[in-house]
């Protein structure tokens, strides 16, 4: 199936309608009001001091000068907080800790090591110049597999003394080394997925307002996930969550970088608690750049095994992820790598056993925040870079190994090796259209002809599947709390409505799309329901906005209390119109009574009804809500083909064609999709060939800017071309999926494996990315290619 | 020692007494409150602090408020004066934004820009807003957005040609 379904007329714009947003006019006058906007009467500005060493004892911090410029009120430092009831460490979402502000030492370059807060940015600023800090380096912990050595701890305040974090396994390993015995073709390769930075263009920041007067704390936060981290600050500072409100406005890009807690706001929530007074903290770029969550960094050692046929039997995978100082990231799930077993992809073998093992380097902590399901990336990497070469080795068609390789349509739900549940998919559907789309066979036929002149041309398939919105509680939770997320809707007299959700937006369009999911329960029109999210003192309990998960389990819950409210309004139509409930069916925004047709109540009459006239003993008004734990996690997939020259003299990689094929289930706002898949390929098409985090030998951060760090520009994006397919989720009330994170995950393998087979003739297996200008002319260079000179 | 500057934002005059080392943006967001301008990097990367000043496209994290004294600036705010500018319209309409934070500045780039190049290719559009970044869109629906304004601003300035033709044909006596 290929066409949106719609149901509602444009007026009311349900489900399927392109409605223009309604978040947009703020934002295109000006008018968006995100943390950095926020100005309270007698506000404070923190600023922060940070190490220039990736590894140092403190001797000693002496802030006296700081202290005696105008303007600067106080200084906070890791003993501060100590003696302030030890809030100089706190707990991580994977059960680990990290430090808030040092004490004994530092452990990553641009480590917070205090906080200066003054009555304006600029003397706070500063203020940070003049804090004199001592410290004696300590040996860098920089390569994991050498600080799987231990010669130099890194976290030497844990009682064990190494840097190994945790082992970790999935599948099953007697049955996969017993597929590999029996197999005829093995391809086996080693590859760095390398540390990444999210980078949206709004860094992170708060302002934090603690009333004296009513115990009561007010933080503006760059929150993607505002309830859990009220919950965070009550656990963390004591103060009772009911005089703790999270406002998270408008946020200027998260994916998923605006979930972990950081230090900064810690601080700001102590600095105002001690100043009395608002506190506003915001990072600059290169803080952000430096000290935030990161993602990746996983060293992979993967092997396929294929049988006589050139059927996948079987995968085998061990890893070493780098953790940083701490293992700190925004990983909910139950499993220490988060989804990684996910790693067999779209194709049905027999077997896979997946390994993990995780160690402690001074570099910052973090893990998977790069619009990205928790180690899916890394995975779905792996599985099209493996399968590829398998193609390539057994001299067959990359497109025809996957078509004879792939999870039949009739094998959905789809039992994987490593025991996740695939909800649904049409993997042959998918990628036969990406070929038509791009007119597969002209393309290699062409290829064969510019290689036979020496030209380099290659053609990359990544044929995904993805993993999204957590999640069932028997898989995720966050500090025990179940990753259900929740929906309220009001409907008013006058048949407008307020609904509030306990997610969050960061530009996916919240304000329009679950309005929509309203209007196609109710038939309210959606230009009357009000969405609301963000205020934790006005939104029921919710877990957050990442890992595409918005859809999968608030956009349930919506449909799920519309359902309560509809059931609600049968009873007062059959009241109204003197009828039985049985006689009575629903149609786009009314009930009708059967075979009658001119015998009708409308939501609107309905909603009137539910405060003037509704039956004796019924409660008044018309709302509801709903708290969803979803049965499953939804399982979009698509497949996308990437067509590149490489040429000779430069090195340039240019991307002449780019389909992207996406399947995310039925879809709510077409438009709004188009954006989210736009965006998604953006950002896989930065890592496959731009973006990398990278420290030198004593661990400084050499990609701290942005004239270092290299975002795609619009020169370097292609024209993405997007085709779909519509396969609903079964178990999903509206039969959605997610779609925000599928082209990050999908897109970076389709680059690569377009690249090598650029150069597959010339004996190039494999290439790390990002497959930066630099790297390609090395390789150019080492495999005698040259330009024309 | 501070420093008196003086200059007209988005049609109206102001005047603050400043430290030579503010900067614009921070003038405009601070001084001003006019938060529509945004700052996402420190090095005049991403374009979120795009003004203009006398008509010019400028970061505004690299300029000193005291070099705009005498000038005109125009932000984001000045762009609606009378309705919706046809660039707003276009992001609008072709879902050229996102989560909004570096909308402002591409929408002042591509004001100064096509002042400059009313007829653009898309390709053209990709040069001009090149020192913009944004995270969210992958850039397709912001050249969409351009090209809907241009042809917009094209149509409008067609209409307001022949109506003063029109108009100076009336003058004429017979």
């Amino acid at each position: 199936m290929t066409e949106v379904r719609v149901t509602t007329p444009a007026s009311i714009s349900g489900m399927g309608h392109s409605m223009k947003r309604k978040e947009d006019p703020r934002f295109i006058q000006g008018a968006g009001r995100y943390v950095d906007d926020i100005k309270l009467p007698g506000m404070l500005y923190m600023d922060i001091v940070r190490s220039p060493y990736a590894h140092a004892k403190i001797l000693n911090i002496d802030a006296s000068a700081a202290l005696a410029l105008p303007g600067v009120l106080a200084v906070i430092t890791g003993k501060d907080l100590q003696k302030a009831g030890n809030l100089h460490w706190m707990p991580t979402l994977m059960s680990d800790t990290q430090m808030v502000l040092p004490i004994e030492k530092v452990v990553y370059y641009a480590q917070e090591v205090c906080v200066i807060v003054a009555t304006e940015r600029y003397i706070a600023a500063d203020a940070i110049e003049l804090v004199q800090v001592d410290y004696e380096p300590l040996k860098p912990v920089m390569d994991p597999f050498e600080a799987l050595k231990d010669e130099t701890i890194v976290r030497d305040d844990k009682e064990k003394k190494t840097n190994h974090v945790w082992h970790w396994e999935a599948g099953d390993k007697a049955a996969t080394d017993q597929i590999f015995s029996e197999a005829t073709h093995v391809v086996k390769e080693k590859m760095h997925i390398p540390r990444i930075h999210v980078s949206s263009i709004e860094t992170c920041g708060m302002v934090a307002d603690w009333d004296k007067i009513n115990s009561h704390l007010t933080v503006y936060m760059t929150s993607q996930a505002p309830h859990a981290h009220r919950t965070v600050i009550s656990l963390v500072s004591g103060i009772p969550e009911h005089k703790i409100r999270v406002i998270s406005p408008d946020i200027g890009g998260g994916f998923g970088g605006k979930v972990p807690v950081y230090p900064g706001y810690v601080c700001a929530i102590v600095a105002s608690l001690v100043t009395g007074k608002p506190v506003k903290w915001i990072e600059d770029r290169s803080e952000n750049l430096q000290a935030d969550s990161f993602a990746r960094d996983y060293h992979i050692e993967a092997e396929l095994a294929a049988d006589a046929n050139g059927k996948i039997t079987g995968l085998r995978v061990k890893t070493l992820a780098d953790d940083g100082a701490a293992d700190a990231a925004a990983n909910p799930s139950k499993y220490p790598a988060g989804l990684y077993s996910i790693g067999t992809g779209s194709y049905d073998m027999k077997a896979a056993h997946f390994e993990v093992d995780a160690v402690y380097t001074t570099k910052p902590p973090g893990g998977v925040a790069y619009r990205c399901s928790f180690r899916v990336t890394e995975a779905v990497h792996m599985i099209e870079r493996m399968t590829d070469m398998m193609a390539h080795d057994l001299g067959e068609d990359p497109a025809q190994f996957r078509l004879k390789n792939f999870i039949k349509k009739e094998q959905f739900p789809y039992h994987s090796p490593t025991g996740w549940e695939y909800d649904s998919g049409d993997y042959h559907g998918a990628l036969q259209l990406a070929m038509d789309m791009i007119g597969y066979d002209d393309l290699r036929k062409e290829q064969a002809e510019k290689r036979a002149r020496g030209e380099l041309m290659g053609i990359g398939i990544s044929s995904f599947t993805e993993v999204v919105g957590a999640g069932p509680s028997k898989d995720f939770d966050i500090l025990g709390i179940k990753m259900f997320d929740s929906c309220e809707v009001r409907i008013h007299p006058t048949g407008s409505a307020i609904m509030r959700i306990g997610v969050q937006t960061q530009g996916q369009g919240h304000e329009t799309t679950f309005a929509q999911i309203i209007a196609e329960e109710l038939g309210i029109p959606a230009s009357d329901i009000t969405v609301e999210h963000g205020d934790t003192d006005t939104a029921p309990y919710g877990l957050g906005t990442y890992a595409s998960r918005s859809t999968p389990t608030a956009g349930a819950a919506a449909a799920m209390a519309a359902r309560k409210i509809r059931a609600k309004a049968k009873k007062i139509a059959a009241h109204l119109l003197e009828v039985g409930e049985n006689d009575l069916e629903w149609e786009v925004n009314k009930f009708v009574v059967k075979g009658s047709p001119d015998k009708f109540k409308t939501i609107k009459d309905i909603s009137f009804a539910a405060y003037t006239n509704f039956p004796q003993g019924m409660e008044a008004g018309l709302e509801a809500v709903n708290y969803y734990d979803p049965p499953n996690l939804t399982f979009p997939f698509g497949s996308y083909i990437c067509a590149l020259d490489i040429d000779k003299g430069t090195s340039e990689i240019k991307i002449r064609r780019f389909v992207a094929v996406d399947d995310c289930g039925n879809i709510i706002n077409p438009l709004i999709v188009e954006g989210q898949i736009h965006g998604g390929l953006t950002m896989g098409l930065a890592p496959a060939l731009f973006e990398e985090i990278i420290y030198d030998e004593n661990g400084q951060n050499m990609t701290g800017t942005f004239q270092d760090y290299l975002l795609p520009t619009s020169i370097e994006t292609p024209l993405w071309e997007l085709g779909k397919t519509i396969t609903p989720s079964p178990h999903h009330p509206l039969g959605a999926k997610g779609v925000g994170e599928s082209p990050t995950v999908g897109a970076p393998p389709a680059i690569a494996n377009a690249v090598v087979d650029a150069l597959w003739h010339l004996g190039v297996r494999h290439i790390d990315i990002p497959i930066t200008p630099q790297k390609m002319w090395k390789i150019l260079r080492d495999h005698g290619v040259t330009g024309e000179e | 020692m501070n420093h008196t500057v003086s200059l007209t934002i988005n049609g109206q005059p102001a005047s603050r007494e400043v430290e030579a080392r503010l900067l614009l943006v921070h003038f405009i967001r601070e001084e001003l409150n006019l938060t529509g301008t945004h700052i996402g990097c420190d090095t005049s990367s991403c374009g979120a602090c795009t003004v203009l000043l006398d008509g010019q496209a400028v970061k505004s994290c690299t300029v000193f408020a005291v070099q705009a004294t005498g000038k005109q600036v125009e932000t984001v705010e000045g762009m609606a004066a009378n309705g919706l500018h046809p660039l707003q319209e276009g992001f609008w309409e072709k879902h050229g934004l996102q989560c909004g934070y570096c909308t402002p500045g591409m929408l002042m780039t591509a004001k100064a820009f096509l002042a400059e190049n009313p007829q653009p290719t898309d390709d053209d559009i990709r040069w001009a807003i090149s020192g913009n970044l944004c995270r969210c869109t992958g850039y397709v629906k912001i050249v969409e957005a351009i090209q809907h304004a241009a042809a917009k601003m094209r149509e409008d300035q067609t209409a307001s040609d022949s109506a003063g033709k029109t108009q100076n044909e009336e003058k004429v006596p017979s």
